[in-house]
Order: C-alpha cells, then structure tokens, then sequence
C-alpha cells in the first residue's frame, strides 16, 4: 500500500507538479517534498504526493525495479 | 546506465554472497519489517541464495496488514451511516471485518469509494455538499504527510463535510513491542526504505541502543537487500548495534524536514491497537486539538463490540515474525488471493500473498 515510486518532473505548477512515469503522466501535490524539484528531476511519489527529490541516475535503478516487480499487479 | 548495471550484476550478488557466507559462523535471523522488501526478496530467490544459518523473518510491514479487526468493524459501522460516502485506498476494501468487510457492504449499498489519494477524497466532499464524507486514514510515516496536508486544506478552505477516521501507524515503536515481547529472537532489523525517507534513519537509534540490534535502512534491489545483510553480519560479527544506511540514494540520518512539520503540527501521537501486536503505546497518531473537529469521531458514536478475528487466521502470529503462512491450517487451501481470510493474503505486500505467489 506504501509503494513509492520515482517519477520525471515534466512541469511545475504552484504547489502541484505534472509527473511521468514510462508515459503516464499524473499532478502529484508538493507539500511534502524535501526540497523544491526543478523540471526534469526524479521525485520519490507516494499516495499522489512527491515526497523526496532523488538524481536521476539513482531513480532509474530505483524505477527499473519497481516497473518488473509490479508490471504484473493490478494498477491500484 | 553504467550504475544501474552494477545493480542488475549476476557477479556482484555473486560475490556478495561469497562475502556473506564467508561472514557466517553462527546462526542469525533477521527481520525485513517492510512489505516492499518481503516481496523483493521472494520475487529475487534471495532465501534459496543464503547459507542456511541465515533466516529471513518478515514482520509487520504493511499498513494493509497491521489495521485491527476493531478498526476494520469501525470502518464498516461508519459505511452504513446514512448520507456518507466513505473514501479509501483499495486494499482495505477487500479486508475481512469480524462480519463483513467494506467490499460486502458496497454491494449491500454502502457508499465506498476508492481513491489514489488524500485530494481525491477532497473533491468527492466539494463535489457533494450535502453528504458526510470520510477518509479511512491508514498509513504509515509514507502516508501520514500526505494526510496531514489534506487535513490542513480541509481547515484553510473551510470545507465543512470531510473527515477522516485517524488509523495510522507508526513504525519505530512496532519494532520496539517486537524485541520486547520476547518471543522472538531478532538480530538485526532490515529497515524500511520509504518510511525512512520520511522519519530518517536516526529514528532507528532507540532500538539499536536499547536492544542492541543492529539496524540497516535497505534499497528494493536484490543488490540492496544482499549489501544490507552484508552489513548487518559485519556488525553482528564486530559485536555493534548501529544504525546505517544502505539505501543512501533516498535515505539520510534525520530525515524530511517538511514532511515531518506537516505532521507534527496536525498529528500527536497516541496509543494505537495492531493486528497480532495488541495496543503498543505511542505507535499512533490523531489529530491534535486544533484539527480534532476533522476526526469523524466526534461526530458519530463508531464504538464496536468487541471483535473476534477468523478462527483459524495466523495473521497476527505472522506479523509477529513467529509463524510462517506455511504453519497456517487455512492458507492456500480456503484461503487464496481470490478469497482471502486475512489482511496478509488481500495486501500486495501481505506475507501471504508473497507466499502464493513466490513459494511452491
Ligand atoms: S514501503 Fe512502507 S508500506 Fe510499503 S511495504 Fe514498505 S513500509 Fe510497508
Ligand atoms: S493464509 Fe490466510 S488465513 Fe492464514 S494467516 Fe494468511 S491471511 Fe490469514
């Protein structure tokens, strides 16, 4: 129920930002982030809010993982 | 992707378990409290990998899981108010109560809406007025910002028709009511990923120093899982009991400030009741006084009599880390994903359900 996954900041909007992840796009709320992303950064998204900001390099090895391992679930 | 290689490396987690059992010389068990993890490793065969003295026990690492019977009844008796939508995340739905669960109800009727988050239970009550409408607020540290933020948004716009049922839990404490129930031998503890972004891994500092149990805070590879016990062997070996940090791609010591005001200012904690661990103090969180208007309790009388789970369920027994669902007279036989009896075969990340799909 926790999972978080990284997804690619495409805009930024006040206290919203539009998100991707392999084409889905979603806003997810910033309230929670640790710090401020900027376009192009990876967030850590949890629950519809970006709850850390991570570099990009180590989203992917992150994303990869949670893209097989939850490829086969129902999308929740 | 020179870095994502590595993690992917057949011959780093080979050698990584060259290093392992060279390390091991005694029998040691170690406790994956996240959901997400138990998952990971059966899904990696990292169980099949391990020299034999090494025992992997998944403990209570999904909020899904962890909600007790008591709650899951509340959550039902507050589906057949009159004039309610209730709103929530979509494992719960299918959790068996001691009589119904909230899927039963929907088709007897009830209002049940499921969303993907804390906002989206927000547009419901603006786009419905009149009615009462409920978020069944469960979570852990991951989720609990989140909700906290909706609380505030609630309060600020001045929405008079949302609340929520304060259910959450928090982790550190769990973990805490584990080693001091001494049932369970643990000798070190596979930290979760995601809440430790949250809380930081300091908040580990109690359990290490006060029972001397090494803590590591591990990433979701099966490189990760392998590195952090790893690291825990060489701990138990040099006889330490630290806090560190495998998962340093999203994990620091002290954790995210913002998230942790939003909850702070909204949230207090309080003793909270725990599918198979009883009411373990100061593991909970409700609303402080500012914002208490918000907990639908005050509202309406959600008091449940007392609650049996199913016979025969050894949910709480599993999230204690004492059985496996191999011991459990039900599973696999009546109790399937398709049909489940407990919270651990309905969550993704229930024991359970890893199990049925990951174990012959
Ligand atoms: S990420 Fe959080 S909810 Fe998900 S399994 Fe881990 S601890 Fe549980
Ligand atoms: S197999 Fe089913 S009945 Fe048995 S402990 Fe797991 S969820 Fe409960």
């Amino acid at each position: 129920m926790c999972l978080a996954v990284p997804m690619q900041v495409l805009e930024l909007k006040e206290n919203t930002a539009v998100v991707d992840m392999g084409g889905t796009r979603k806003a997810v709320r910033l309230d929670a982030i640790d710090r401020p992303p900027t376009v192009g950064d990876y967030v850590i998204v949890h629950a519809g809010f970006a709850i850390h900001c991570i570099d990009e390099e180590e989203a992917k090895i992150t994303l990869q993982y949670f893209e097989e391992i939850f490829a086969d679930e129902t999308s929740r | 992707m020179k870095h994502l290689d590595e993690y992917r490396d057949p011959h780093l987690a080979g050698k990584l378990i060259d290093k392992i059992k060279a390390l091991s010389h005694r029998p040691v068990r170690l406790m994956e409290v996240c959901g997400t993890h138990t998952v990971s490793i059966f899904r990696s065969g990292i169980r099949s990998l391990l020299p034999p003295s090494i025992t992997l026990l998944s403990g209570p690492g999904c909020p899904v899981c962890v909600t007790a019977t008591e709650e899951i009844d509340k959550f039902i008796k507050l589906g057949q108010q009159k004039d309610t939508i209730v709103a929530t995340f979509g494992d719960l739905v299918r959790v068996p109560g001691s009589s119904s669960s909230l899927q039963k109800e929907r088709a007897d009727g009830a209002d049940i809406r499921v969303v993907y988050s804390t906002f989206d239970a927000l547009d419901i009550a603006r786009r419905n007025p009149s009615r009462t409408v409920v978020f069944l607020a469960v979570g852990f540290e991951t989720t609990a910002p989140t909700i906290a933020a909706a609380v505030k948004e609630t309060k600020k716009e001045g929405i008079g028709n949302f609340y929520i049922i304060p259910a959450h839990k928090i982790i550190p404490p769990a973990m805490e009511a584990l080693l001091a129930g001494g049932e369970l031998a643990i000798d070190g503890f596979i930290c979760p990923g995601h809440v430790s972004v949250i809380i930081g891994a300091d908040a580990y500092r109690p359990v290490a120093d006060k029972y001397h149990i090494p803590c590591v805070v591990a990433g979701f590879e099966p490189v990760d899982i392998l590195q952090t016990i790893y690291m825990l062997l060489s701990q138990i070996e040099e006889g330490k009991a630290i806090v560190e940090i495998q998962y340093r791609r999203a994990v620091n010591f002290t954790g995210n400030e913002k998230a942790l005001a939003l909850l702070s200012e909204v949230f207090e904690t309080c003793d909270a009741p725990w599918r198979g661990l009883g009411t373990i103090p100061d593991s909970g969180l409700r609303l402080r006084d500012n914002y208490r208007a918000l907990d639908i309790e005050t509202k309406f009388d959600l008091t449940v009599p007392r609650t049996q789970d199913h016979p025969g369920c050894s949910c709480g027994d599993i999230l204690r880390g004492v059985k496996t669902p191999l011991d459990c007279v039900l599973y696999r036989k009546v109790c399937t994903p398709s049909n489940p009896y407990g919270p651990c075969m309905v969550s993704t990340e229930g024991t359970c359900a890893a199990y049925y799909k990951y174990h012959d």
